[in-house]
């Protein structure tokens, strides 16, 4: 069965609705592993070996963090620096995330539409998070279509409750081995995904 | 009493006068003393007489007084590091030097052994002269300067050997009685009590005089710390006599043996005002104690074997000099500068004559040949450097980095307490190594032993920081006692202006007066602590890591923009109000402004209430003008 990790990034949580409405359908499970990256390492000092351990140890890793100028937030970006090392993730004998699959959770406060050619961001979310997937299939993992939760702007409680109920399935999936990348595959379109079941 | 007034009168106040005029007229302060000593020797006003041997003995221990603060200097790493210049360079001087000089002396008619004792007695270069004089022009630090004090070193180290190799000599010659019990003694017997005494020095300086001083620095008198460099210095000048063997080599001893101690920069600087001054004292005694009336009666013999000798050093300098890859301006200075016949001539002179291998004729014409070249040395510096060296052209280029006489630190960490410590390891582990200075003999002691090569003394005093490279630092971290802080940052700011200044502060009191001491990096000891912990205690209440770690950020730099507008308005305030009535007047201000203060300002994360107020605001008003 494989093991999930969840690396999640935001340096006000308590001013984030959706993410802590999202936090709070995380399934209790012990192939889960929850990392508060900013309550772990408020001064952006990562420990880098017990990062790169608990990498080790599990086959999804789920960057769960909001979008930050079409990137991630700082944390994670210095999270990647030093952890994805040279030798270890990538370079010669880098094979530690061999095999592995990335998956991002992502919060936009623009709605889907603005994130398409014609929208108001010119590109669509996949395109923005081109840097990542490189990085991704760099280190030898897979690349898993995103989980986009967008127009957090505008989205009303019961919506949120429903997108937060889909995101604790999805982990669930992937947790049971239930959701697979085939599952995926051909899911380009991000909005597709927030409303379609597993 | 009357009589050493009146001597000390004489001395002090001819210092005085001629040293300023030498130094006005561009002549160096030695030539200043030697003039001075000229001046008031028998020969010309007659201040002082028959007295000048017995003051010639007495000044003779400003010799043995440098000599101790050289090896003190000798640390032997430094030693080690140099060990090719002054093996090579100091080596070939002695060498050559005594073999043309041995030659010279053969022709002139004198036995092999009287020949070879004349020679190595000439072959020594004056110590105080060369040094002093390049340090007054602060030529210490060039090529020539650093080779200079390599041969000298050779010198000083092989006066020891060469006191042991004349007894020897003196075993195929006649030997005259008298003297010390040392004399009495067969050659291979006395070769034995130098080595022993040697031994003596050695042992005694780093099993008894360190421990020692460490009881004597406990005490906190500084008058106690002086009187024991004092009592070293002349107990081992008294050993030393004793049996026979000149005291300033046995002192040179014990500062190479206490060079590596702790308590190396505060000797330093004890003994330095009385090495300066006796130095002083020791010129003008040759000046006073050259012989005119010998000179007069056969002038031409005496100023033209004392040039012959000079010009003979001088070319075998020039030679090595050459071989060595010094540059002709800086070759120049090597050989004008160590051209003269030294202080240690005096010594070995006196030795040989006691041997009986020279007669009296022979060692009052070198004594007086030595006296008159030492007082030449001054004149051929300033024609070298007036005259020959403009015509070389070039002077030396900045500084070669790799072959340094002395490594300096960068950083100096005064007060190597708990704060100091700490700062200290963090430099350490990051390959900067400082120079460490603490007034706690204690502390000094126990760091010792953990490794840290950290120094006894009063960073405070300028003498302290000057011998532990403050000229050459770039940084001073102040961390000692912060009543003591004013005083050492403003001895940095006069004497060292060029050293960048962190200092440490108790509080926002502390604070204050080195504000006005116009210090621009100030560290308040318990500021960082306590917002870590006031984080801590928020993080503990539930707020965010992240967001507890950035309202400290944000409220330091926040206290610190506060501490300088206070600063600013705090002179007038304090007119009426004094201390604790102050301290309280300013928390209450401090107070009343911090209730205003949002942590939280521009930070809204992509997803605040305020944003999605704003953008729904934002529609709205489209709206209603669309």
């Amino acid at each position: 069965m494989p093991r999930v990790l969840v690396l999640f990034a935001h340096p006000r949580l308590e001013r984030s609705r959706t993410n802590r409405a999202l936090l709070k359908a995380l399934p209790a499970s012990d192939r889960i592993t929850f990392r508060d990256l900013y309550e772990l390492y408020p001064d952006m000092q990562v420990d880098v070996r017990a990062e790169q351990d608990l990498l080790a140890a599990h086959d999804v890793v789920v960057l769960h963090h909001p979008l930050y100028w079409y990137s991630v937030p700082p944390l994670l970006k210095q999270y990647i620096d030093l952890v994805y090392a040279f030798g270890w993730a990538y370079g010669p004998g880098g094979t530690a995330l061999k095999g592995r699959t990335q998956f991002h959770v992502v919060t936009t406060g623009g709605g889907a539409d603005a994130y398409s050619s014609a929208g108001f961001h010119g590109h669509t979310l996949q395109e923005f998070l081109l840097p990542l997937k490189r990085t991704a299939t760099l280190c030898g993992m897979q690349w898993a279509p995103p989980f986009a939760v967008q127009g957090t702007h505008r989205v009303d409680d019961s919506e949120l409750e429903r997108i937060a109920q889909r995101y604790g399935r999805l982990l669930q999936g992937w947790a049971e081995g239930t959701l697979t990348l085939e599952h995926m595959s051909g899911t380009t379109d991000q909005h597709h995904l927030l409303t379609s079941a597993p | 009493m009357a009589s050493f007034l009146a001597d000390a009168v004489v001395y002090l106040g001819a210092a005085v006068l001629c040293v300023p005029v030498a130094k006005r007229l561009g002549l160096g302060s030695v030539l200043g003393y030697l003039l001075a000593g000229v001046l008031i020797g028998p020969f010309l006003l007659g201040f002082i007489g028959e007295e000048g041997k017995d003051i010639m003995h007495f000044a003779e221990f400003g010799v043995v007084m440098m000599l101790f603060l050289v090896g003190l200097e000798l640390e032997p790493a430094l030693f080690w590091r140099m060990r090719r210049q002054v093996l090579g360079l100091g080596g070939a001087q002695v060498a050559l030097t005594t073999v043309l000089l041995m030659a010279l002396t053969l022709i002139a008619g004198l036995p092999w052994q009287a020949a070879l004792a004349a020679g190595l007695a000439l072959s020594m270069s004056s110590t105080a002269i060369a040094l002093q004089s390049l340090k007054e022009k602060g030529l210490s630090n060039t090529a020539a300067g650093r080779c200079s004090f390599a041969v000298l070193l050779f010198q000083d180290i092989a006066v020891i050997p060469i006191l042991a190799l004349l007894p020897l000599l003196a075993v195929a010659a006649p030997v005259t009685g008298g003297g010390t019990w040392i004399e009495g003694l067969p050659g291979w017997q006395r070769t034995l009590v130098v080595l022993l005494a040697v031994g003596a020095v050695v042992g005694l300086g780093r099993y008894v005089v360190v421990p020692l001083l460490r009881v004597v620095a406990r005490t906190h008198l500084r008058e106690l710390f002086v009187a024991s460099a004092l009592l070293l210095v002349v107990g081992i000048a008294l050993l030393m006599e004793t049996v026979g063997l000149s005291p300033a080599l046995g002192t040179f001893l014990a500062g190479v043996v206490l060079a590596n101690s702790e308590y190396k920069h505060e000797l330093e600087s004890d003994l330095d005002p009385f090495k300066g001054l006796l130095l002083g004292l020791f010129f003008m005694a040759v000046g006073a104690s050259i012989n005119f009336p010998l000179i007069a009666e056969r002038p031409v013999l005496i100023v033209g074997a004392t040039l012959l000798v000079m010009v003979a050093k001088a070319a075998v300098l020039l030679a090595i000099g050459r071989r060595a890859g010094l540059a002709t301006d800086q070759n120049l200075l090597f050989g004008a500068g160590l051209g003269q016949v030294g202080e240690f001539a005096f010594v070995l002179l006196a030795f040989i004559a006691q041997l009986g291998l020279l007669d009296g004729t022979w060692t009052d014409g070198l004594m007086a040949l030595t006296a008159l070249s030492m007082t030449l040395t001054p004149l051929v510096m300033l024609f070298n450097e007036r005259v020959l060296l403009p015509r070389v052209g070039t002077t030396e280029a900045p500084e070669r980095a790799a072959d340094t006489v002395e490594e300096r630190n960068r950083v100096i960490i005064a007060g190597f307490g708990h704060f100091g410590s700490t700062v200290g390891r963090l430099l350490r582990a990051s390959g900067v190594h400082a120079t460490l200075l603490d007034n706690d003999s204690d502390q000094v002691d126990l760091l010792r032993k953990m490794g840290f090569k950290v120094y006894y003394g009063d960073a405070t005093r300028h003498d302290l920081l000057e011998s532990a490279g403050a000229a050459e630092a770039e940084v001073l971290v102040c961390a000692i006692a912060p009543e003591a802080a004013p005083a050492l940052v403003d001895t940095v700011k006069r004497h060292f202006p060029h050293l960048k200044l962190l200092v440490r502060s108790r509080n926002r009191m502390d604070a204050y007066e080195l504000m006005d001491q116009g210090v621009p990096h100030i560290y308040r000891e318990s500021i960082d602590t306590a917002l870590r912990l006031g984080a801590d205690v928020l993080h503990e209440l539930g707020v965010r890591a992240h967001t507890a770690h950035r309202a400290a950020l944000r409220f330091r730099s926040y206290d610190e923009a506060a501490l300088k507008e206070l600063a600013a308005r705090r002179g007038d305030k304090q007119e009426y109000l004094s201390g604790v009535r102050a301290a309280i007047a300013e928390q209450e201000e401090l107070l009343r402004k911090d209730i205003g203060l949002d942590l939280d300002d521009h930070d809204h994360a992509w997803d605040s209430q305020e944003m999605r107020d704003g953008i729904a605001a934002a529609q709205r008003s489209t709206r209603a003008t669309g």
